[in-house]
């Protein structure tokens, strides 16, 4: 089973990646849950969602404390929160970032990083710094849970005919240049 | 068999209250249930469900209003939670004591004070004695299956009562999962239009709740209490027509584990799933360790549950509700008051657990296995997880 942690601020639609990650895995037959951290939601507050995904039915109704991987939408949350908290020994670190995945790992000492500037990608193809659907295609390409075009039709069904091949874009673009480690 | 999708649970109940073709909504919005009465309105706007959609000022007038609907012959549906269950208090009552088959879901939120809007079963433990047949759903599927057969079961002529299912509120209503969708075709066989009894209607005049004066009110609520009592056959019989239907058996008392186990957990609602990947580990590991989980609460299924539970050593019984001042949660006092006749009785550790929202993970349930298995639980009730500096 991959559990996931995704970190962001309110409002930058952590909560919806999750969504869309679990919804792509179900349409592909795999079981998945995702959920919100059930907080009281306010804007810019760092907030957390998470997603579980297995070929098996999830019998496990509680928080993810030990992720397998570790997604960061916004790099100034490294400074506040301790994104890394009880990742597992070989876990992934998927960070919005524009530093290096060996600078990350060095000064941070995560086991295994996937940086990407995803805020760059972001504005360049959908021209605001919204970075939940591009981060996905960093995760998808770090972790393999699924394939970048297994999330096209969540996202065209989620942001309809104009935004939504923009966001595809930004996820492809993302899955395209990042790398593990 | 068509495929799962991946959907809120909230949205999975909607899908299943538009699909039992109800004629009245009537609701307040209130978390974690808004997306719900949220989603019917839209369908009510759209035309993709033709119903009123009644948006009324208070869950009082809520309640009332499926009152009035349900006693002049419409299906009727409403969900609530919380402070908006305790607010339509009185006119459960009336309801059940009219007999009108109304459908609810309750989003299962602790109560204030503290103010919280997360889950817990406070909300419909205020509420057990009210006449109404409860149900606990343990995941999005079930949630959206047992909202159908609801109505099934509530307009059925030989019980004729308002139906709630309990739906964990966020860590099921807020849940992206997998639910399987019923054609609609075959929803319409399962369960034909609504036949009322009587309604109340201008031409064939009736009075519908008025004064019991003490010569017929034992009588009237005599007359309830069978009434729900009666419930159980039917909501077996309907639940075993839905596994004929749709492939999916539904039990009164469900169980989980190694078939007489020495110690068993019992629970209800969401819960269940978590402890159900404890009990599997445990076992893994060669404890003799099963589980019980009470899907009917009211009328709470006697028989099945002794059957359930028969050669068991211990239970672990776990509430998530307090009931203040009486040393035992509401499920557990109710164990024991049943087991008061038996001439085998296990012994029985009540853990409160996970109020207001707090996790209760697979650890604790194996922690709280362990602990009991070394008689460090205490002998009346252990309320779980509570910070020592509090």
């Amino acid at each position: 089973m991959w559990e996931i942690r995704l970190h962001g601020r309110g409002g930058q639609g952590a909560v919806t990646s999750a969504e869309l990650l679990a919804r792509a895995a179900i349409a592909t037959g795999k079981f998945a849950q995702a959920f919100p951290s059930f907080g009281p939601e306010r804007r810019g507050a760092p907030v957390q969602a998470f997603v579980r995904v297995d070929d098996k039915r999830i019998l496990k109704r509680e928080k993810i404390y030990e992720p397998d991987v570790v997604m960061v939408l916004d790099p100034t949350l490294l400074d506040v929160v301790n994104v890394a908290e009880g990742l597992k020994p070989e876990g992934i670190v998927v960070v919005n970032s524009s530093k290096s995945n060996q600078e990350l790992k060095e000064k941070h000492k995560w086991p295994n990083v996937a940086a990407v500037n995803a805020t760059r990608i972001a504005v360049d193809i959908l021209s605001v710094p919204i970075t939940n659907t591009t981060m996905i295609g960093a995760l998808l390409k770090a972790s393999g849970i699924l394939r970048a075009e297994d999330m096209e039709e969540v996202i065209l069904d989620r942001f309809g005919s104009k935004l939504g091949p923009k966001n595809f874009n930004a996820l492809s673009k993302a899955f395209e240049v990042t790398s593990l480690n | 068999m068509t495929k799962a999708i991946g959907l809120e649970v909230s949205l999975a109940i909607a899908e299943a209250v538009k699909q039992a073709n109800v004629d009245i909504v009537a609701a307040y919005p209130i978390t974690p249930q808004t997306h719900i009465v949220e989603e019917l309105s839209v369908y009510v706007a759209n035309g993709e469900l033709d119903a009123e959609y009644v948006p009324v000022e208070s869950e009082h007038t809520a309640m009332s209003a499926c009152v009035g609907s349900s006693a002049a012959g419409a299906r009727t549906y409403t969900a609530t939670a919380a402070q908006g269950l305790a607010l339509m208090h009185e006119i459960l009552y009336i309801a059940s004591g009219m007999r009108l088959p109304i459908v609810m879901t309750v989003a299962n939120r602790a109560l204030s004070a503290p103010i919280s809007i997360w889950n817990d079963h406070g909300d419909i433990m205020s509420e057990r004695d009210i006449g109404w047949v409860q149900i606990f759903a343990e995941n999005g599927q079930e949630a959206y299956d047992l909202t159908i057969a609801a109505f099934k079961i509530a307009e059925d002529h030989r019980v004729l009562l308002p139906v709630c299912v309990n739906v964990d509120g966020f860590i099921l209503t807020h849940m992206i999962e997998p639910v399987l969708f019923i054609d609609q075709k075959k929803i319409d066989a399962f369960l034909p239009p609504f036949k009322p009894a009587m309604t109340l209607n201008p031409d064939k005049p009736v009075t519908m709740g008025p004064v019991g004066v003490p010569e017929v009110y034992m009588e009237s609520r005599k007359q309830c209490e069978e009434a729900i009592m009666g419930s159980r056959q039917v909501v077996a019989e309907v639940f075993s027509q839905w596994g004929q239907s749709f492939g999916r058996d539904y039990k009164l008392i469900e169980t989980n584990g190694q078939p007489r186990a020495k110690v068993l957990f019992v629970t209800m609602g969401s819960q269940g799933e978590t402890t159900m990947t404890a009990v599997q580990d445990l076992s893994e590991s060669g404890e003799s360790v099963g589980q019980v989980r009470i899907r009917l609460w009211r009328p709470f299924p006697r028989e099945e549950f002794l059957e359930a539970i028969a050669g068991a050593e211990e239970l672990i019984v776990i509430d998530r509700a307090l009931s203040p001042g009486v040393y035992n949660g509401p499920v557990a006092q109710e164990i024991k008051a049943l087991l008061y006749e038996q001439p085998q009785k296990p012994k029985i550790h009540n853990v409160i657990a996970g109020l207001g929202g707090r996790d209760v993970t697979v650890k604790d349930f194996k922690k709280m296995y362990e602990m009991s298995r070394k008689n460090e639980l205490d002998p009346n009730y252990t309320i779980w997880g509570v910070r020592s500096d509090a």
